[in-house]
């Protein structure tokens, strides 16, 4: 699984630009789906057959996209002005590379060296909008030959092993759940499931909208990466989730309040499985079960999720055993059906 | 009409778990009923085959209410909570509070804070546990709860209870239907889940009927309170035609309706334009290629306090003008 979360991570895919890691997924569940589809949006749906076929419609979904950049405005100095795409704290950004447009092209986000801070300034973090990139251009017709406004970015890829078993990368959230989906997808399935691989769910969950639409789910798994709080100063009671505890389970967060009974069989099988997990303690935050929860008729809906630290930076990092957890915990339910869930 | 309010402002049903009012609901309206089904978000939709089965009806009063939700217990057995809907600490604090169980708390805030430092993480209920084992004997992460039932009859007929937001539109979709003698459109009468944060159930149930009317149930802030200020609506100026609120420009087709209605039937109305707040009005009028959605609101006073207050005559305009609705549908 690692690998393949390596190559996932290591795709320039930030949210309305998934043909990257669209490509991937699609060349490695090909030979293991009954059938998959990509629909207007740009949404990756897979369809695979298993001994049985239960009488409720199960999906399993782990979105695509990444948090990135947009750039906006070349200067004549050569310097690009940009957009963040989904939810990036300034303060993280400044100074980091980036892969720019379909050559990747390496930028820097420029920081102010504190030398020239004015006293004023010191400690405060610049805006967005004053914010730019360099890559290295003397002026902007030299730029514009690499550059267009309108291209994404993301940080660099930079996937490596930290210390004691512990995983640093951009986008494990959510190339975690893409990898830990498609390794389910490449064994026998007990139940008939279909896997979905929304994009844009870092801008508000588009993608997911259009799916619950189209496939009607009864019950829907979202696989995703949530945050971590067991950091320096925060009070246990602000955690939501520690890294090494388990698989995150959600009973609320910004978006959703799940189904009760969904959350009760949820924990019940992991019990059952001595499988280690933990409740998600803060409200905050949210994932594409809120499209599928109210989208239509409507679907009953889960979130299972790896606890990652410095989630929405250039360095997410989790914990390896969680993962395994997840993927455990994951194949249990499945195993199990959601016949009587 | 009084028992009804009594019986649905006592039950247990916070947001995400309306399932103990929505059995209540269900024993009461069952006798009238021509088909009941529960959808996947919980949902309770009734329906009423009516005499002109082309045009679909669908009325919405939801079943939740704010309240809290368990996030933390900590060692001493004190338990820290979030909350469930749009809470105004000021207003739900130093109350009883009770969970699912029966489990009874105070919810109160710590004692060190300043008036304006108060927020939702210096609020925390006190079940009388010792230790953090023995609360969660009773209380786990993620359970939620509300504060403990009140219901006063007040002078002139006026009523204190707590979520009378939504529970006293159930109350008047339950009475209308018992009470209406003929349905001029197949008619549902749907008791949703989620409204209080952000008309999450109303989605689906619209979604599934796809209705060409829409009229939903719910209160709106009496404007005659101390402290509120340009709002038209009174307590006891009678039942509240929405205009606009937040989240919806009401369809002419239903004001005009429901105001051609009142005057026939001598029913006393006022109009009202909320200037925050939304309903479920919203969610029926964009589902699917969109219906004719308005809204019959009831005026009270002090939403989402333990004491809110509606006039029982305005309730009794309402449950009236709805009844009209339903029998003679729109002109």
């Amino acid at each position: 699984m690692l690998d393949r979360l390596k190559n996932y991570c290591n795709c320039i895919s930030p949210s309305g630009c998934e043909d990257e890691i669209r490509e991937l997924i699609i060349n490695d569940i090909k030979d293991y789906t009954t059938s998959y589809e990509v629909d207007r949006m740009g949404n990756l749906i897979a369809f695979k057959k298993g001994k049985k076929t239960p009488t409720k419609k199960i999906l399993l979904s782990a979105h695509m996209d990444e948090i990135g950049f947009m750039m906006k405005y070349i200067s004549d100095e050569g310097y690009i002005y940009f957009d963040i795409i989904g939810g990036i704290d300034p303060r993280v950004i400044g100074g980091r590379r980036i892969s720019i447009g379909k050559n990747k092209t390496t930028g820097i986000i420029a920081s102010k060296a504190i030398h020239l801070q004015k006293a004023n300034e010191k400690g405060i973090c610049v805006p967005i909008e004053e914010m730019y990139i360099d890559i290295g251009c003397t002026d902007r017709i030299s730029c514009e030959k690499v550059i267009s406004v309108g291209d994404y970015a993301t940080f660099q890829p930079n996937f490596e092993a930290l210390g004691d078993n512990f995983i640093k990368s951009k986008a494990l959230d959510d190339r975690f759940g893409c990898a830990l989906l498609v390794e389910i997808m490449q064994k026998e399935l007990e139940y008939d499931t279909y896997f979905a691989f929304p994009i844009c769910e870092e801008v508000g969950t588009d993608g997911a909208k259009e799916i619950a639409y189209n496939f009607r789910p009864d019950i829907v798994i979202v696989i995703e990466a949530t945050t971590a709080g067991d950091i320096v100063d925060a009070p246990k009671a602000r955690h939501a989730c520690d890294l090494r505890s388990g698989a995150v389970i959600s009973h609320m967060d910004g978006g959703t309040i799940y189904d009760k009974q969904l959350v009760e069989f949820v924990k019940k099988t992991a019990e059952e499985n001595k499988i280690k997990y933990q409740i998600k303690n803060v409200i905050a935050g949210g994932n594409e079960a809120s499209a599928y929860q109210k989208g239509a008729s409507g679907a009953r809906v889960i979130a299972i999720s790896a606890p990652t630290r410095y989630i929405h930076s250039a360095s997410n990092v989790v914990y390896n055993d969680d993962l395994f957890e997840i993927k455990e915990l994951v194949s249990a339910l499945l195993e199990r059906g959601f016949e009587n869930a | 009409m009084h028992n009804l309010m009594k019986k649905f402002t006592s039950a247990f049903s916070v947001t995400g778990d309306e399932s103990e009012l929505r059995n209540i609901i269900q024993d009461e309206i069952a006798a009238f009923a021509d088909n009941i089904t529960v959808d996947p978000m919980g949902n309770l939709i009734v329906f009423k085959k009516g005499e002109n089965s082309d045009k679909k009806l669908m009325l919405a009063a939801h079943m939740d209410e704010i309240g809290f939700v368990v996030t933390y217990i900590e060692d001493s057995g004190i338990i820290r909570v979030s909350n469930v809907g749009g809470i105004h600490i000021v207003h739900s604090s130093f109350h009883t509070v009770r969970f699912k169980n029966g489990t009874t708390g105070v919810l109160c805030i710590d004692s060190d804070t300043k008036p304006e430092d108060i927020k939702m993480g210096k609020l925390f209920i006190d079940i009388g546990a010792k230790t953090k084992k023995e609360a969660e004997k009773k209380v786990k992460i993620g359970d939620i709860c509300a504060v403990t039932p009140v219901f006063q009859k007040l002078l002139n007929n006026r009523y204190v209870a707590k979520a009378l937001d939504d529970r006293i539109g159930c109350a008047i979709l339950v009475d209308a239907a018992r009470n209406s003698k003929k349905f001029a459109y197949d008619t549902y009468y749907v008791f949703t889940v989620q409204e209080e944060v952000g008309c999450r159930g109303s989605k689906t149930a619209a979604f599934t009927i796809m209705p060409d009317y829409a009229v939903a149930l719910d209160v709106t802030t009496a404007g005659d309170a101390p402290g509120e200020k340009n709002l038209p609506v009174k307590l006891g100026g009678g039942a509240a035609i929405k205009i606009k609120d937040n989240s919806v420009i009401c369809s002419k087709v239903i004001v005009d309706a429901l105001t051609t209605l009142a005057e026939k039937n001598k029913i006393e109305y006022q109009y009202e334009v909320l200037l925050m707040g939304g309903t479920d009005t919203s969610s029926m009028q964009l589902a699917g290629a969109g219906c004719a959605a308005g809204c019959i609101s009831i005026p009270t006073r002090y939403i989402h306090s333990p004491v809110e207050m509606v006039d029982m005559a305005d309730v009794k305009g309402c449950s009236a003008l709805l009844t009209a609705l339903i029998e003679d549908g729109i002109k």
